[in-house]
């Protein structure tokens, strides 16, 4: 199972908590899931934040806080801040978000942010592309632990760059990486973890199908299958047939 | 004096962050910042309100 700053969770999925139809749901969800981690964020107190404390308290998985909606390192910073305080954890899914309509995230803002957090102690998962460059300076920074998004936040579309992501794979090998964001079908998460992924962290594709509890189990079923398939050395494709059956022996019926 | 309070204006006769959330009733569960900066829950007390203030006081809340 995959281990974070020096804790081992008891699953290689990752679950976010929002967009559930009700609470009850997002409960019924997470049981099926088996989820080892729920990402939470902080927002303006509404009325609702206490109630919402009560139930993911119940959900006996580790919290990751988020800075989803960060658009500058200050805000990052200060959000983390108030999320280490709230939630009592040091670690903090960062998010420094670069463009509106991809949520892409802004890897500058999000190298310094992470290096300022690491100084301060905090254990960094940052939500990061693919890029080799980027994921290299976020080591630099102090994250032991990279995010790199499979397709934009609530798409849904899957691995976009599956080169990107093997590569990115090879090049960090003793680190624990997560596909974060994009994942739409229990395909898309068992595809990661073929790949060698330590986890998958994803929200709307459970959240948002007609039976999220449903949905919950088979992503674990997913999550479990693709890390099992990894772990059993898949073979190598080829580009033209070999016969599984031996040639050797065919009756000569013509 | 006039603050805003979560985005939005406030009349509050509050000296510092501690009673203004006492006054505003808010739970044990919030996280807090003034002006753009996080205030420690251990430093609301002595933490001063003053007019044209800016805070955001924070709850645990849904995320992905």
């Amino acid at each position: 199972m995959p281990v974070f700053y020096g804790t081992e969770v008891a699953s290689a999925l990752m679950l976010g908590t929002a967009q559930y139809p009700s609470p009850a749901v997002l409960a019924e969800a997470f049981r099926a899931s088996g989820a080892g981690i729920a990402t939470v964020s902080l927002r303006r107190e509404q009325g609702g934040g206490q109630d919402f404390w009560s139930l993911i308290q119940g959900l006996g998985t580790r919290l990751l806080p988020n800075t989803a909606g960060c658009h500058s390192v200050k805000e990052a910073v200060t959000t983390a801040h108030m999320a280490r305080e709230l939630f009592g954890t040091p670690w903090i899914k960062l998010e420094v978000i670069g463009h509106t309509d991809t949520l892409q995230p802004d890897v500058v803002g999000l190298v310094e942010a992470a290096r300022i957090l690491t100084e301060d102690g905090f254990q960094v998962f940052p939500y990061c592309t693919e890029d080799l460059g980027i994921c290299g300076r976020l080591r630099d920074a102090g994250c032991e632990v990279l995010m790199p998004w499979g397709a934009p936040i609530g798409s849904g579309m899957g691995l976009n760059n599956p080169y990107g992501l093997r590569s990115l794979r090879a090049h960090f090998a003793d680190v624990p990486l997560v596909v974060d964001a994009g994942i739409g079908l229990p395909s898309h998460a068992a595809q990661a973890m073929e790949m060698g992924y330590d986890a998958v962290l994803l929200n709307t594709a459970v959240a948002r199908a007609g039976d999220p509890a449903g949905m919950a189990r088979a992503m674990a079923l997913a999550v479990q299958a693709g890390r099992a398939a990894f772990l059993a050395d898949p073979m190598a494709p080829r580009d033209m047939a070999a016969p599984s059956t031996p040639v050797l022996g065919k009756a000569f019926l013509t | 004096m006039t603050i805003t309070l979560n985005g939005a204006p406030l009349q509050t006769g509050a000296t510092t962050l501690a009673d203004l959330l006492h006054e505003a009733g808010f739970g044990p569960k919030v996280a807090t910042a003034r002006n753009g900066a996080f205030v420690p829950a251990g430093l609301r007390a002595s933490t001063p309100i003053t007019e044209g203030d800016r805070i955001e006081v924070l709850a645990p809340m849904q995320g992905g």
